[in-house]
Parts: C-alpha cells; structure tokens; sequence
C-alpha cells in the first residue's frame, strides 16, 4: 500500500473530477471517499492503473452522491444534463486547486485544513490530530471552507503569495499527531515548484529544506530547545542543505527578490557555518536589512538586532534593539540576550525571567527559565 | 489558530451584574441557561472552533506527597477556599478578539429572571508548540 502515491494522486483525481463537471464540495467528499475505499482494497487487490482506478470510483462515489442529493430534491441530475463550467482546459489542475484552497476569502486556518485535505489527501482525522482539535471541529472547518470557496472561479491564475503563506503556515506552526506536516509542507512546496516558475516558490522550498535540515539538532533530551549557537552541526543534514543552496542559488539568480528569498539566504550563512563563531553575521545583517526593506516587519527587525549584537558588538545590538518596539513577543528574551554579553549579568537575570513568563510555548519558556537561572548562577560569589 | 481557555469559576471571579444563586431559580430559568450553554458549544462546534467543554465538581480535595512508602496527604475540602473553578470551554479561535468575544457570548447566559448574567469569565491563552522558523 503506497500511502505517498495514493496522495500524490488526490489533487490531479480531484482536478479530473472537476474538469469534468462536479462541483468543488462534492468532488472532494467523492475523491476522499475513494481514497478510503483504495486504503480498504488496493493491498489485496492492486490495480494496474492506481489514477484511473482513483478516478472511477471517485467519479462513481460523486454521481452517486448527486443523484441521492438530487432525487432527495425531486430534481434531474444537473451534472449530467449541465456541466458546471470548470477551470480551462489548459489550465493545470493541480495548480488551480492549490489557489483554490489558499483563496483570500478563508481564514488562513481554514486555508492550512483546506490544503491538508484537497491537495495534500490527508484525512479529517489527521489533520484534526495533527491540530489537536476533535475531528467533529475539523470536519466542520473543512466543510465550511469549501461552501466558501464553492463559487470561485479562476479566470486567471491567483496571488502565489497566499498559497506560499499557506504552506509556510504548515510547515511553521505543524504541531503532531501521526503525520510530519513539516515533510508535507515539503512535499505540497516541491510540487508547486514544478507547477510554476517563481522565484519565490523556490525561495519558500529552500528555506523549507534549510531549517527541515536542522531538526534532528534542534531539540535535546525531554524535547528541550537547543538554540542554534548550541547545536551540534555534526547532525545538519547536508544532503538537504545542499539541495536547499543549490535551489536558492538558482532562484536569487533571476533577480527578483522577495521575502522568502531572503530568509533562505539567511537559514544558508547559518547553514555554512561549521561552527557557530565561524557564521558571517555581517552578510547576515545585511539580508536582514534586505528582509527589512521588503517587508516592514517588527520581528525582522528584533531580530536583526540579534544579527547585529553578534557582527558589531552587543552594544550595537542594543542601539538596533531600541528602534523596536518592547511590546513585541521575545523582545525581553532578545534583550537579555544582549545585555548578558554586554556584561550587565543582573539585568539579563531579570529580564530573561520576564521573557520566561511571557513566552508562548513550552520549550521557549523552559528555555528561557533555564537561561534566567544560569545567569543567577554567574552573578553567585 | 490559537487555543484559549475559557474559565467559569464557583466562587473567586468577581460578582456577576444578575447575582442570584442559581438554587433560586426557577426551573424554567435553569433549563434555558442549560439550553444556551448546548447551543452555544454546539454552534461552536458548526464554526471549527469547540476543543473541549467540561463541567467540575464544587468538592475537591488537594492532596501532597508524604514521602517514600506514604500513602499521600489528603486534606480538605475547603469551604473557604477563595477560588473553585466550575468548568470551561476550550476554544480554537483566528485571533485573541474572537476568543474575547466568545467569551462576552458565553457571559450571556440567561440565569434568574431569564436575563443575562454577565458573569465574569476568565480567558487564558494555551502555551504552543515553539514554530520551527524563529530566527
């Protein structure tokens, strides 16, 4: 049973079935329909042809389910008598169905369900896990999400951006459950990168695969965070680093720059590095202030503050650090990160005890407790 | 998607503006506000947005470790115990406002006289999952 064909299936069964004359809603019910009938059927009984076997019996599940819809309304069957207007021919299925599913009238935790189910062919029930949320609530998300986007119709293709900030989304904020959404996101990205010829698509797979590569190192015993500075560089994956340069190099060389880009610039000086002094951090100021340019973000900002204390000194650091604002999440961490190497132990002290109290997840707060109370320790006669 | 809980307390919150015990009320008072805290959870539920609702005991008992071979201290319960928690709704909500104004919402619940109670409710966001990107 090929788990990972059967989804890279989902979304060209799904595309077919549209093109065909099925409404969005009903053609995904049917395609997920079918998928568990392959789940039940394909081990003892695999077919020749797994994309023609999907789409017959999704199309069969679909002409099933509109007549019972329909005969429940006493009316014809529509879809036979009038095919609803699909995307054009021409048109890549696969692509249309990523903007369908990342389309500006959903909420992005709509789109992220949307995306996991139509394109990527994950069930309800995992992406529920995956989201730590009843697969009742799931279900409901994801149906709402499709009456939503019901009536779309592309005409011309979509902002790449929103499908980007979906699969971002993924890959950034996947938590669990028996399904690795970080290799997902990977996986949707690595399509999309065939589908178009966007230097930012590129620029988001890079960045994907760079930090994808740290992973191992990044969590210590007990799940505790392990900060980059710490890592043992001996398990970066450099097959994946390789793959995300050479992938990054290709796209920066088209000239046309955007955020994604740049933030996999900066996951690849990280990445270079054999060792944590050894990082160039004054070409990473300067993708920073490029990241800056482009997006106005006051998190970009905080954090080229951080670049800025480890290429010209902690006090430049601070000076970066005061154009930001101190509202802003992980801003007391930064700064008692600063302060410590500028040699004001005491304020680092407090202030890394203040970071721990307002930190939003678990590790980061455990981290920051443990950095609060190393420097406790230094400050003892 | 951000996770809050929404905390209904026995005693500890700040009055509630429609303040009268809910022994007093009369039965149909009672099934209303039963029925609009069903509604609400279920309309939550058609929204994407219900985790997990749960109603407590008011009798509890705290209970320490004694040492090794022990069996544990109990002691209580304490009728004099500032803050009893009464139960909560766990939402998963776009934005902090949502979760604020799912909270109005649940405040709302008819109680005596079949107005509103305006209890206090208390709103707490869950510590995440730490995102892979943070640099």
């Amino acid at each position: 049973m090929d788990e990972a064909l059967l989804r890279t299936l989902t979304p060209t069964v799904l595309g077919i079935l549209v093109r065909r004359g099925a409404d969005f809603a009903g053609a995904e019910d049917a395609v997920q329909e079918a998928l568990v009938e392959a789940v039940r059927v394909w081990p003892d009984d695999p077919p020749k042809d797994p994309k023609a076997w999907l789409v017959t019996v999704a199309w069969r599940k679909f002409l099933d389910a509109a007549r019972a819809d329909v005969s429940r309304r006493h009316r014809e069957v529509r879809v036979e008598r009038e095919p609803i207007p699909g995307p054009g021919e021409a048109a890549d299925d696969t692509l249309w169905l990523y903007f369908l599913c990342a389309h500006p009238s959903l909420t992005p935790a709509s789109a992220v369900a949307l995306t996991l189910r139509a394109v990527g062919g994950l069930t309800t029930r995992q992406i529920a896990r995956a989201y730590l949320v009843p697969e009742a609530t799931m279900a409901q998300r994801i149906s709402r999400a499709k009456r939503t986007v019901s009536g779309v119709r592309f005409n011309q293709p979509g902002d790449v951006a929103t499908v980007l900030r979906v699969l971002y989304l993924v890959f950034n904020e996947g938590y669990g459950g028996d399904v690795d959404l970080a290799a997902e996101a990977i996986r949707l990205t690595r399509h999309l990168v065939a589908l178009t010829d966007e230097p930012e698509v590129a620029g988001l797979l890079a960045l994907m695969l760079l930090h994808h590569a740290r992973r191992a190192s990044r969590t210590g015993p007990g799940g505790r965070l392990v900060p980059l500075g710490e890592q043992d560089r001996s398990r970066w994956d450099t097959g994946l680093i390789a793959e995300g340069v050479t992938i990054l190099q290709a796209a920066l060389a088209r000239d046309r720059l955007g955020e994604y880009q740049a933030q996999a610039a900066i996951a690849a000086l990280h990445a270079d590095a054999r060792s944590a002094s050894e990082t160039d951090w004054v070409q990473i100021v300067e993708w920073y202030d490029e990241l800056l340019l482009l997006t106005g973000s006051p998190v970009v900002r905080l954090n080229r503050a951080v670049a800025v204390g480890e290429a010209d000194g902690p006090q430049a650091g601070l000076a970066a650090l005061a154009e930001v604002s101190p509202d802003l999440p992980r801003y007391a961490a930064v700064r008692a990160y600063l302060l410590e190497r500028a040699g004001d132990l005491e304020h680092a002290a407090e202030l890394y005890a203040e970071a721990s109290r307002a930190a939003t997840s678990v590790p980061e707060r455990d981290h920051l407790i443990r950095e609060a109370a190393r420097v406790r320790q230094l400050l003892r006669p | 998607m951000a996770k809050y809980l929404l905390l209904k307390h026995y005693r500890g919150a700040p009055a509630p503006v429609n303040d009268v015990p809910m022994e007093q009320w009369t039965p149909e008072e009672l099934s209303a506000h039963v029925q609009y805290m069903q509604d609400f959870a279920a309309r939550l539920e058609g929204t994407g947005e219900f985790v997990d609702g749960q109603a407590l005991s008011p009798e509890g008992t705290f209970v320490r470790y004694d040492g090794e071979g022990r069996p544990p201290v109990t002691d209580g319960p304490f009728a004099e115990t500032k803050d009893l928690i009464a139960g909560w709704i766990v939402i998963d909500v776009e934005t902090y406002e949502r979760a604020l104004e799912l909270a109005g919402e649940l405040s709302a619940a008819p109680g005596a006289g079949g107005k509103p109670i305006h209890e206090w409710l208390e709103v707490r966001p869950f510590l995440t999952v730490l995102p892979t990107i943070t640099e």
